[in-house]
């Protein structure tokens, strides 16, 4: 089955779940940015949860299928239409070749996700499909969609549907419930532990960071978000060495204005790192568009490692769940 | 040699044997590093090293299951027990790499300025910054950017306030009191005094860097004429 690009919007790349193992030759996790919304995009359709999809960022693209497929866009609001018709969320839908996938500028959210069941086809490079934009290889060709590129996607394991009606598009009545999605929202709560470096911070930068609003600034991307808010200051002369940096690090260079490390992130860094933001909250913060702002709340480690153990968790009964659904359907013929 | 752990959010611990720059300490990070990849614990995923400590990737939900409390307690009292079973470090003979600098102007926009905020010419940064043999203690940050100890502590200069957004490929640059090379355009915060034609980073290559941790390394001056050549070399050169 092939995709055209028919439009690529702002920032259409091929993404799965990232790269490990080669961290310590400073290739970066990199991945989606909302974990949650890619996964179950590729659960939905029957994928591993870690397949490759599209991940569309703020203006979404206009896409033709040359094939019938089952699809499934999670995350963001795009307005996804297919051909006239409004395309449902979070729930696979079986589209019929020759339809037009048309996104348009991201309404709810910042990212959206479009699982095709059997994942798109490209190459694995250092361990993963995802497309590393900085160092330009992975996903397509290492670089953003554009008009005219073609992608192939893998077989499907599930049972085309026979649609006599004019429909363009036939979508399963069972969705994933959006009580288990992460606490998306455009002023959220994004809970974070202790950094290394936390107390070589001024008592009051500490307590600015839990306190004050921060905005996400135009300049953040898939690296890390910019935030804008009252200036966080060290009061130690110590002087850090490089050190690893994770997925929701929070570091301060001299400048004192925060940076959140995100899915493209380096390796290591050398800026004093005040806070980490947790795992589970780390879909919330991809969802962010510039502009919007947020607020930190101070979570224990151990608070952490329930709330990721408790989200895993999750993940299995979503997964459990489809599959049980699918079966269901297969049943019924 | 005394150590300390602490955790880098949920998924992850560091082992750090030395808060400032120790070379038994990244020793002892690189011998942890490959013990690991030997011998994985239930849930290792990856490690990554740096000058004095050792960043160990974990999956919590695998401890979890094996453990049944704080995955991070557990991950910790198993490195321990690791880190106190590994024998004295070995020192694993190391490559000595030549990286050609071309010092021109154009590729060396901060040169000035470190000369300046130092009391010094240029010229005297220039025979400063090639006269050391480095040691690369680490690669980081971005693929294949190597970390060098050995830096002339009278060429150091903080990093910029505010990071550039974009940096060209090759460039040579210094942050604090250390120097490294950039493999890719990236934003980055070191003053820039220099550019090396060659690639540092290829992912198509095992492993993907030209330099590893471990290597020797010494900077050559080279003018704007022999950097131009070794650049059309790479371009026809196959891959």
């Amino acid at each position: 089955m092939t995709l055209k690009v028919i439009k690529p919007g702002l920032l259409t790349t091929v993404q799965d779940l990232g790269r490990s193992g080669y961290q310590q030759y400073g290739v970066s996790a990199g991945g989606a940015m909302d974990t949650f919304a890619l996964r179950a995009a590729n659960l939905l359709v029957a994928n591993e949860p870690d397949a490759a999809a599209l991940e569309m960022t703020l203006q979404g693209p206009v896409l033709e299928l040359e094939k019938d497929a089952w699809i499934a866009v999670c995350g963001a609001d795009m307005g996804a239409k297919v051909n006239e018709e409004n395309l449902p969320l979070w729930r696979p839908v079986f589209v019929k070749a020759g339809t037009r996938l048309s996104f348009g500028a991201a309404r709810l959210g910042c990212r959206a996700y479009l699982a095709v069941s059997g994942g798109f086809k490209v190459p694995e490079v250092l361990g993963g499909r995802g497309t590393y934009l900085r160092a330009q290889f992975g996903g397509f060709a290492g670089r953003p969609l554009m008009e005219g590129d073609r992608l192939e996607t893998g077989d499907s394991i599930l049972a085309p549907v026979k649609m006599d009606r004019d429909r363009p598009y036939d979508a399963c009545r069972w969705y994933v419930s959006p009580h288990i999605f992460p606490a998306y929202g455009t002023d959220p709560i994004v809970r974070v532990v202790k950094g290394p470096e936390y107390e070589w911070f001024r008592p009051d930068s500490r307590e600015m960071l839990l306190k004050e609003r921060y905005r996400i600034r135009p300049e953040s991307d898939r690296m890390g978000y910019r935030l804008d808010g009252p200036a966080l200051e060290c009061d130690t002369d110590a002087v850090m060495l490089s050190e690893a940096v994770t997925a929701g690090t929070i570091q301060v260079p001299p400048d004192g204005k925060p940076v959140v490390l995100m899915a493209d992130r380096q390796t290591t860094g050398g800026y004093a790192r005040i806070a980490t933001v947790i795992q589970v909250d780390l879909p919330v913060l991809a969802q962010l568009k510039p502009g919007d702002s947020l607020e930190f709340q101070l979570v224990s480690r151990e608070e952490a490692e329930r709330l990721y153990i408790a989200y895993e968790a999750e993940m299995s009964g979503l997964k459990l769940g489809i599959l049980t659904k699918w079966r269901e359907m297969n049943d019924a013929g | 040699m005394q150590y300390v752990m602490y955790p880098l959010g949920e998924r992850a611990v560091t082992v750090r044997w030395s808060a400032e720059m120790n070379r038994e300490a990244n020793q002892r990070a690189l011998a942890l590093l490959k013990h690991l990849e030997n011998e994985p614990f239930t849930g290792y995923v990856e490690a990554v090293p740096a000058y004095t400590s050792l960043t160990v990737y974990y999956d919590p939900i695998l401890v979890y299951r094996k453990t049944k409390q704080s995955p991070y307690t557990a991950v910790c009292q198993w490195l321990k027990s690791r880190i106190e079973a590994l024998p004295t470090v070995s020192v694993p003979p190391s490559r000595k790499v030549e990286i050609p600098v071309c010092y021109d102007p154009e590729f060396a926009p901060d040169l000035s300025f470190v000369a300046a905020h130092n009391g010094l010419t240029e010229e005297e940064v220039i025979e400063l910054h090639t006269a050391p043999t480095y040691h690369v203690t680490m690669i980081g940050f971005v693929p294949g950017f190597p970390y060098l100890e050995g830096m002339d502590e009278r060429i150091s200069t903080p990093r910029k306030h505010t990071p550039r957004s974009a940096v060209a490929p090759g460039s040579v640059g210094i942050g604090g009191k250390q120097t490294g090379v950039y493999p890719l355009e990236i934003p980055g915060g070191w003053q820039i005094i220099g550019r090396t034609p060659l690639k540092l980073f290829d992912p198509h290559a095992t492993p993907p860097t030209f330099l590893r941790a471990g290597d020797q390394v010494i900077f050559r001056r080279i003018e704007k004429m022999e950097y131009d050549e070794i650049c059309k070399e790479q371009k026809g050169s196959p891959k």
